[in-house]
């Protein structure tokens, strides 16, 4: 065996399909000196590729998940490791036919083809060993297949060999990570140590292990996945190749049956979460089989096998037919069940690869070794940022708590606005006592609580009565409130106060602070003192990084402002990028002060009825922030609005925000305030005004002009992104982001449905709408405007569609409905001139 | 014909195994149990024996509550009836053993024809039990039995020796301890799992005594190393691979 070296441009820790991947997308890209490492011996160190059962499902509800499994299917295709098989989806519940028709709409908005609902007697032409007596449908989708995903890590990491790039050691293993300075410098194996100026964690559940000799976390848990094997099956005996016929997820019993050659193999999703700590899974040498393939424990599986009988009597109730191999194979899960992609906040250079399966390996490791490259993946993937958890997040308790809690959900209906119920009230505002004795229905923010809706406002639903937009479907309705719309209303009509705790805040100060922020913003940031700026941050490449507002505070004092769930990702992008000299200091403030929004046309006279200033429109403009006395509080009071309203956010030091609820409470009670959610704020406030929300209608993969977001100028100072956003500026937006409206929301049942977000825009003709850069035209946002009587659809659609006044459809649920476009770019449906917020 | 088949649930282990701190114990936090694989050879011996002549199977262990498992194994390729004699938690050293089997088989009042018994456990290795339960009840044992036949009420049991087998021939009733390669058991089919569920299972206290052996503690023989030697890659490596396969005398 040969000697390790001294020195690596990047170690990649493992060699199951996430290591080599990552080995042979890098050397895809030109890195070259990558040293690749693992305990265990190839080609199957024992992780959970060796017992994956590898096959692909193409739909899922997330974008970008569907996006890296669409890329991961094409690089196994091209590496000849793929067999299309088709796959079939079956359902036992009526609540399921309809999921199926969701799941269709999904993969209509993500570009996937050939997928069709079949009949029960449909679904036993294509797999005739089915019981098509207990099905009520089929979800079936060609492109559906298996890989051989060991073979293809092998291949990848030899073409990563041949072309000198890579060097691989099996059966070493490491013992130490150094970090000196915050930044990743030595590793230390059982058979030496070499200096590494980059290092990619890949070793799935062991990962977290890996990641704490350095310092940093990788939030994830090793669980069980419930797998056994039968054969040989008389029925699959003369099958070439591995499989042929469909794979079937019996969808309702979380469970699936799958040909692997003349076996048929059962998993399971139902049981009981079994989770692991990754310290007790045994080394390969003290495992029975491989470290990743526990003990089966039958108790688990046994309410399975009942329900697998039903459904594949014929295979399965042959006496003949022997379960020949069972595991409790151990996968990683995650507390909200996305992958852990990225540089790790707490350590420079040391990126984490972890909690990805087979069907996305390869789409990955080439998004995360395009980021590596040059900060710029060509699939966007914000949602699997390991900068995306906050320290609450990475605790044991909360990664074992939510990932148990997601387990049963593998194969759930879940619906979009869905909460979590374990581990909640972690973060609680200031204002949390007064919300809950107001009947506040609080839903989760990255671990803040904050009020949805209040109950204690259904008195408004008599006084707005059809205005407030009753949802008559249940879907539609779940989760969901009118009080929301009635809300709404009495804010527009009167005020309403909103609990915005949750902002992630931090403080930029030094001596190099303006020139920073000028650096990171696309805005000018050399304004005067006491401006606030609403900006966004871009990457090098002029994708969208952040969507935020800045406060400028002093000459060198500035304060950033973020959404919860951007915050901790917002926070690393500022932190990477600040000067090196010690000029600029970035200290989060979050937890220092609460924020409670004051909007309404009356929003003037109550502040003015507390505070001790002027807050007419001459002596406090909009877009300008000064501190106020509210009594004994000194108020940070910022004139701005996501909702379109004269109003205000107040900032106060955490431990007087209850003060500050009670005193604006009471003085609002002349002006009839009512406490508004965030319903309200979060969705149909915004979605009248045409403002957009990260992550949502605002992503990596489009950029200012397509959303409708360019300035009038360009300032002259330098920022990121700034060539490429010149460039963007002159080049005609391959799409635009629009407001369109429902015509008819009536379904064919004659209930009102209403499109809940991620659904395809079609043409008349019901085609998928492609632009120019190949993307489709997905709705983006959706929700009421009841002050608009309309139910509002956000989405980028090519210039061609464009246009006020375009026909169009969106597809809900296996149907289509009418919708034209009502405003394209940022121009808001209600109050378009902006009358309001300048009152 | 009646036939009982003693187990003993055993640790699946790995190519290294783990102590407890004391060394009294095997590790088996991350392991698996499963039935001792000479005796995994008894059960299947026995349902193919009841299904060539008829009767019924009922398999025994002595060991934890979790030890059902393994009796719920064996009745899922057929065996009909289980007794558990269920410890809790000391050890039952191999005179111990076989008395609490002698008392339960006596108990149980099933005429058996058969006792079938694995030659020797894969924990503890100790090869007595089936020979102390065949001397208890004064009936002929036969161990390391690796081929077993029945005809007119005499059992035929081949027995591996160097250089050659031996073969005996024993009345009914009488004791066999059987080793791996007698047969090939079977897996378990769905149905045979689903049908296991429901079989009978009597539970039994078995009285523990000082059998007189006192257990020091557990040691790992020395590792061994493993040299890899590789013979070549492609066609080119062929004539190696035939040189190879000639050495070790499988041309």
């Amino acid at each position: 065996m040969s000697a390790l070296p001294s020195h690596a441009r990047v170690v990649v820790i493992g060699a199951g399909i996430v290591g080599n991947s990552m080995a042979y997308h890098l050397a895809k890209l030109g890195w070259r000196d990558i040293v690749q490492l693992d305990k265990g011996p190839l080609p199957n160190p024992g992780g959970s590729t060796g017992h994956a059962s590898n096959f692909i499902f193409l739909v899922d509800h997330s974008k970008e998940m569907t996006k890296f499994t669409l890329d991961s299917v094409k690089q196994y295709k091209e590496l000849g490791v793929f067999t299309q098989s088709g796959g079939i989806e079956v359902s036992r519940t009526p609540e399921r036919v309809e999921e199926f028709k969701r799941r269709i709409t999904s993969g209509k908005a993500w570009g996937i083809e050939d997928m069709h609902l079949l009949t029960p007697r449909q679904v036993k032409d294509l797999v005739p060993y089915l019981n098509e007596k207990i099905i009520l449908s089929g979800f079936y989708t060609k492109g559906i297949g298996t890989v051989d995903s060991l073979r293809a890590g092998t291949l990848m990491r030899e073409h990563a060999q041949k072309i000198g790039a890579l060097q691989t050691f099996a059966n070493t293993e490491i013992t130490g990570l150094q970090v000196e300075n915050g930044r990743i410098t030595w590793v230390e194996t059982n058979r030496g140590n070499l200096r590494a100026e980059i290092v990619v964690i890949a070793c799935g559940l062991w990962s977290p292990r890996l990641a704490r000799m350095a310092g940093a976390h990788i939030p994830l848990t090793p669980a069980v996945h419930q797998m056994i094997s039968v054969g040989p099956v008389p029925e699959l005996m003369d099958t070439i190749g591995e499989i042929k016929f469909p794979i079937v997820r019996d969808m309702d019993t979380n469970m699936y049956e799958r040909q692997h050659g003349s076996d048929m193999e059962v998993g399971s999703y139902a049981h009981r979460p079994i989770l692991w700590d990754p310290d007790d899974v045994p080394s390969n040498e003290q495992a029975a089989l491989s470290p990743t393939e526990a003990p089966f424990t039958q108790k688990d599986f046994d309410p399975q096998l009942e329900q697998a009988l039903e459904l594949i009597p014929d295979i399965l109730g042959n006496e003949k037919v022997g379960i020949r191999y069972a595991i409790n194979g151990l996968l990683s899960l995650t507390p909200d069940g996305f992958p852990i992609l990225g540089e790790t906040p707490e350590v420079k250079n040391l990126w984490s690869v972890a909690a990805v399966w087979i069907k996305e390996a390869p789409g990955i490791a080439r998004a995360v070794a395009e980021w590596m490259t040059d900060g710029n993946p060509e699939i966007d993937p914000s949602g699997s940022d390991i900068a995306r958890f906050y320290p609450h997040q990475r605790t044991k308790t909360h990664v074992n708590a939510r990932s148990a809690e997601g387990f049963n959900k593998t194969y759930g209906i879940v619906h979009p606005r869905e909460q979590w119920a374990s581990n909640r009230n972690v973060r609680l505002s200031p204002y949390y006592e007064r919300e809950k004795a107001l009947g506040a229905a609080f839903y989760e923010a990255m671990g803040w609580e904050r009020p949805q809706w209040y109950e204690s406002n259904a008195k408004l639903l008599d006084e707005f009565g059809e205005r407030v937009m009753h949802r008559q479907a249940e879907w539609d309705a779940r989760w969901w409130s009118p009080i929301i719309n009635a809300e709404h209303l009495a804010m527009r009509e009167r005020v309403g106060m909103v609990d915005l705790s949750a902002f992630a805040i931090f403080e930029i100060q030094g001596a190099g602070a303006l020139a920073f922020m000028q650096k990171m913003a696309v805005n000018q940031m050399d304004t005067p003192i006491g401006r606030v700026t609403y900006t966004n941050f871009l990457n090098e490449h002029g994708g969208i990084k952040a969507d935020l507002t800045i406060m400028r505070l002093g000459q060198n004092h500035f304060r950033v402002v973020t959404g919860a769930f951007d915050g901790a990702r917002d926070k690393k992008w500022l932190t990477d990028h600040l000067p090196t000299d010690g000029s600029v200091t970035l200290t989060d403030v979050t937890a220092a002060y609460s924020t409670l929004g004051v909007w309404g046309p009356q929003a003037r006279a109550v502040l003015q009825s507390i505070g001790e200033t002027d807050f007419s429109n001459q002596a406090f403009p909009f877009g300008t922030c000064r501190y106020v006395d509210f009594g004994t509080l000194q108020v940070l009071a910022s004139r701005i609005s996501y909702v379109g309203e004269l109003g205000w956010e107040l900032y106060v030091s955490f431990e007087q925000g209850a003060r500050l609820w009670d005193m604006v409470y009471e003085a609002g009670q002349q002006f009839g305030i009512a406490p508004v959610g965030i319903g309200v704020y979060g969705t149909t406030g915004r979605l009248e005004k045409a403002y957009r929300l990260y992550g949502s209608d605002l992503e990596m993969e489009f950029n200012l002009v397509e959303a409708g977001m360019t300035r009038p100028k360009v300032k002259a100072e330098d920022f990121i992104g700034k060539a490429a956003y010149m460039k963007q500026r002159e080049t005609p937006p391959a799409a635009l982001l629009c407001s369109l409206t429902m015509d008819d929301p009536t379904s064919s049942s004659g209930i009102k449905r209403f499109p809940q977000g991620r659904e395809p825009i079609l043409t008349l003709d019901g085609n998928i709408i492609t632009d120019a850069r190949g993307r489709n035209s997905y709705v983006t946002s959706a929700g009421a405007g009841p002050s608009l009587g309309k139910y509002i659809l956000m989405s980028y659609l090519p210039p061609e569609y464009a246009k006020v006044g375009a026909k169009l459809k969106v597809e809900y649920f296996g149907e289509r409905y009418p919708v034209t476009v009502a405003a394209v770019g940022a121009t808001p449906l209600f109050d378009p001139e902006n009358k309001r917020i300048k009152a | 014909m009646n036939i009982l088949i003693c187990i003993k649930r055993v640790p699946v282990v790995g190519r290294k195994i783990q102590f407890t701190a004391d060394a009294q114990e095997i590790d088996t936090s991350s392991m698996g149990f499963a039935i001792s694989p000479h005796e995994g050879c008894a059960v299947e011996e026995a349902v193919r024996l009841i299904e060539k002549h008829g009767g019924a199977a009922t398999v025994l262990t002595l060991g934890p509550v979790e030890a059902e498992e393994q009796l719920r194994d064996a009745m899922a390729i057929g065996v009909d009836r289980a007794l558990h004699l269920q410890t809790d938690g000391r050890e039952f050293d191999p005179i111990a053993t076989a008395n609490a089997i002698v008392d339960a088989v006596r108990a149980d009042g099933t005429p058996f024809d058969l006792l079938l018994f694995g030659n020797e456990a894969a924990d503890t290795g100790d090869y007595q039990v089936g020979v102390r339960v065949a001397h208890a009840l004064g009936l002929p044992c036969v161990t390391g039995v690796t081929a077993l036949e029945i005809h007119d009420g005499r059992a035929t049991a081949h027995r591996q020796v160097p250089g050659g087998v031996e073969i005996y021939e024993v009345a009914l009733p009488a004791v066999i301890a059987v080793k791996d390669g007698i047969n090939f058991p079977r897996f378990p089919s769905l149905p045979g799992r689903l049908k296991a569920k429901k079989k009978p299972l009597v539970t039994i206290e078995p009285t523990w005594q000082n059998g007189g052996l006192q257990k020091t503690s557990l040691l790992n023989p020395p590792e061994e190393t493993h040299q890899v030697v590789i013979l070549g890659k492609g066609p080119e490596a062929a004539p190696k691979v035939v040189d190879l396969l000639a050495e070790l005398g499988l041309l």
